[in-house]
């Protein structure tokens, strides 16, 4: 075939294929959002869910949800920059090293109902945690950990040797270059790998069905003592998340407007998951610029 | 404290081995103070790999083997007592890559500062200025101190790291083919700049360009094969070379 007839015709491919997922992309957020979108208001979002009559909202849920994100996150980046600079800066490149790399790549694609399973036999009935928000974020840190690290560890190994060598040869102990030079170069990278776990998380229901519970305790946003079983704040109350709430309404929910609920808790889900992520977009981009002085 | 003939590093049979593979076969060479010494040679004679055993760069290197005797003013640079920050801030180094950190070009320059524990800020202000000058790069960033040094054109990005060496007054700086990233003209600015520095700082520079080594440097050592094979004042070796094999070399006849 002529060069240019076998050209013309790879990028009619590349581009069809290319056009068929941002069409898929665009009709599932497209619907999501325009089925969800109507339904939400000020009263969904400020009320407590409704067990048998319509006009429910998903504030408890709204709320969990965040609060098992924030709670999750606080427990698992700092592990995983940890075991991200040791795979990428001090592990020798040995069958070790190799065994737990390939260790973290299988665990990161375990499904996430067998997470929670074991989440719920160690965290909830071993530990005696019950269904409550620590067991669903350790389950959840589980769950996140493994792509968080390699996601970590390739935004480590992206930075040049170069770098490293230039701190090393101004003195700098090897900890200070990867603190001091290393750490800022990479984190735009990290940023984007904790922008994509805060997603996962943020969705995951299967691994919180059996560690945070399904059922949503009564609490009250004016108790602060974090102590008290009622509070807000209380780590070892069950909760229902939003993820978790759309599985529930729609397979042992008795509300008559399930569809409307799930269909409005969907696109809230996906409207807060974007809001993180520009958020978190913002902050890392003011981050970096203020360590390091690029314009961005 | 400088060795007898003005040498302020010394070398004295330097063997290296990775593993079983023996690169340098036993080199001793004396660097004289406030000279540019250029280290030629085809390419995986080990040049570079010798100028990394003079701030001690090589140690992290696994299985790596370093015996024979480098002394700085003096010191043995491998004794177990030597404080390797203090050595790499009296021997600092300038990479082949442009390798300014990802801080503006303030920060880049003050941080050696600001690790040896300099807090004055009038005193660091006053480093700035005075290395971005010697580096010859001072009116091309100072308005734009705050910029991310990584901003810059390659051949400005070379010459503020090389501001970072000088910045905490080292004595000796040592250049690892620091213009062969680089274009032609931003190449003839660097060779400039260290032509100009090079009664003020001990230079030790690889590089493969013969021309610019025979222009700026004052010795030049011939490697070839882990073995020094000449060394001496670069116009003698460049005009009438005491060995067939670097008159065959400089004659580009291989390499």
């Amino acid at each position: 075939m002529h060069a240019k007839t076998a050209n013309k015709i790879a990028t009619a491919t590349i581009y069809t294929l290319v056009g068929i997922v941002v069409i898929i992309l665009i009709g599932i957020l497209g619907n999501i959002l325009v089925s969800g979108v109507p339904h939400l208001s000020w009263h969904f979002l400020t009320s407590e869910a409704s067990s048998f009559q319509a006009g429910g909202g998903v504030r408890d849920q709204l709320w969990n949800s965040l609060y098992l994100l924030i709670i999750t996150l606080v427990i698992s980046i700092p592990v995983a920059i940890g075991a991200a600079i040791y795979l990428s800066e001090y592990a020798a490149d040995n069958w070790l090293t190799g065994l737990i790399k390939t260790t973290i790549e299988i665990l990161s694609s375990l499904p996430s109902i067998v997470v929670g399973l074991f989440g719920y036999l160690l965290f909830v009935v071993q530990f005696h945690f019950g269904f409550s928000i620590l067991a669903g974020a350790l389950a959840l840190t589980f769950f996140n950990l493994p792509t968080l690290t390699s996601n970590i560890q390739q935004a480590l190994e992206g930075v040049p040797q170069t770098q490293r060598d230039a701190g090393l040869a101004l003195g700098l102990s090897n900890w200070k270059t990867i603190r001091g030079i290393v750490l800022p170069a990479a984190l735009p990278g990290i940023l984007t790998g904790v922008i994509l776990s805060a997603g996962r998380i943020f969705g995951e229901a299967a691994a919180l069905i059996y560690t945070a519970g399904q059922s949503g305790s009564i609490i009250s946003f004016t108790n602060w003592n974090p102590f008290s079983p009622t509070s807000f704040l209380n780590v070892m109350r069950p909760a229902e998340t939003l993820a978790v709430h759309i599985w529930r309404v729609n397979t042992e929910g008795i509300i008559p407007d399930a569809n409307m609920v799930s269909a409005a808790t969907g696109a809230l889900l996906i409207i807060v998951v974007i809001l993180f992520n520009l958020g978190a977009r913002i902050l890392g981009n003011h981050l970096y610029s203020k360590m390091t002085a690029a314009k961005s | 404290m400088v060795d007898n003939a003005g040498a302020i590093i010394t070398t004295k049979d330097v063997h290296l081995s990775y593993g079983s593979h023996e690169a340098l076969h036993g080199i001793s060479l004396d660097f004289k103070e406030n000279e540019l010494t250029a280290l030629l040679g085809p390419s995986g004679c080990g040049k570079s790999t010798f100028l990394r055993c003079l701030n001690r760069m090589n140690d992290d290197i696994p299985n790596i083997k370093i015996t024979g005797n480098i002394r700085f003013e003096g010191k043995n640079i491998y004794s177990p007592k030597m404080d390797l920050v203090w050595l790499r801030k009296e021997v600092g180094m300038v990479f082949q890559q442009p390798a300014p950190f990802p801080f503006s070009v303030y920060k880049n320059i003050a941080y050696g500062l600001q690790l040896e524990g300099i807090r004055d800020k009038e005193l660091i202000d006053q480093r700035v200025e005075e290395s971005l000058k010697q580096a010859a790069i001072w009116n091309e960033v100072k308005d734009d101190l705050n910029r991310n040094a990584q901003d810059f054109s390659g051949g400005q990005q070379q010459r503020i790291c090389i501001a970072r060496a000088l910045a905490v007054h080292p004595k000796v700086v040592l250049l690892d083919e620091p213009t062969s990233a680089l274009d032609p003209i931003s190449s003839s600015e660097v060779e400039e700049t260290l032509a100009n520095l090079k009664h003020e700082f001990t230079f030790i520079m690889v590089t493969h360009n013969l021309q610019q080594a025979s222009r700026i440097s004052d010795k030049t050592a011939f490697l070839m094969n882990g073995n020094l094979i000449e060394y001496g004042p670069t116009e003698k070796m460049f005009l009438n070379p005491q060995n067939q094999i670097t008159s065959d070399y400089l004659n580009g006849r291989f390499g």
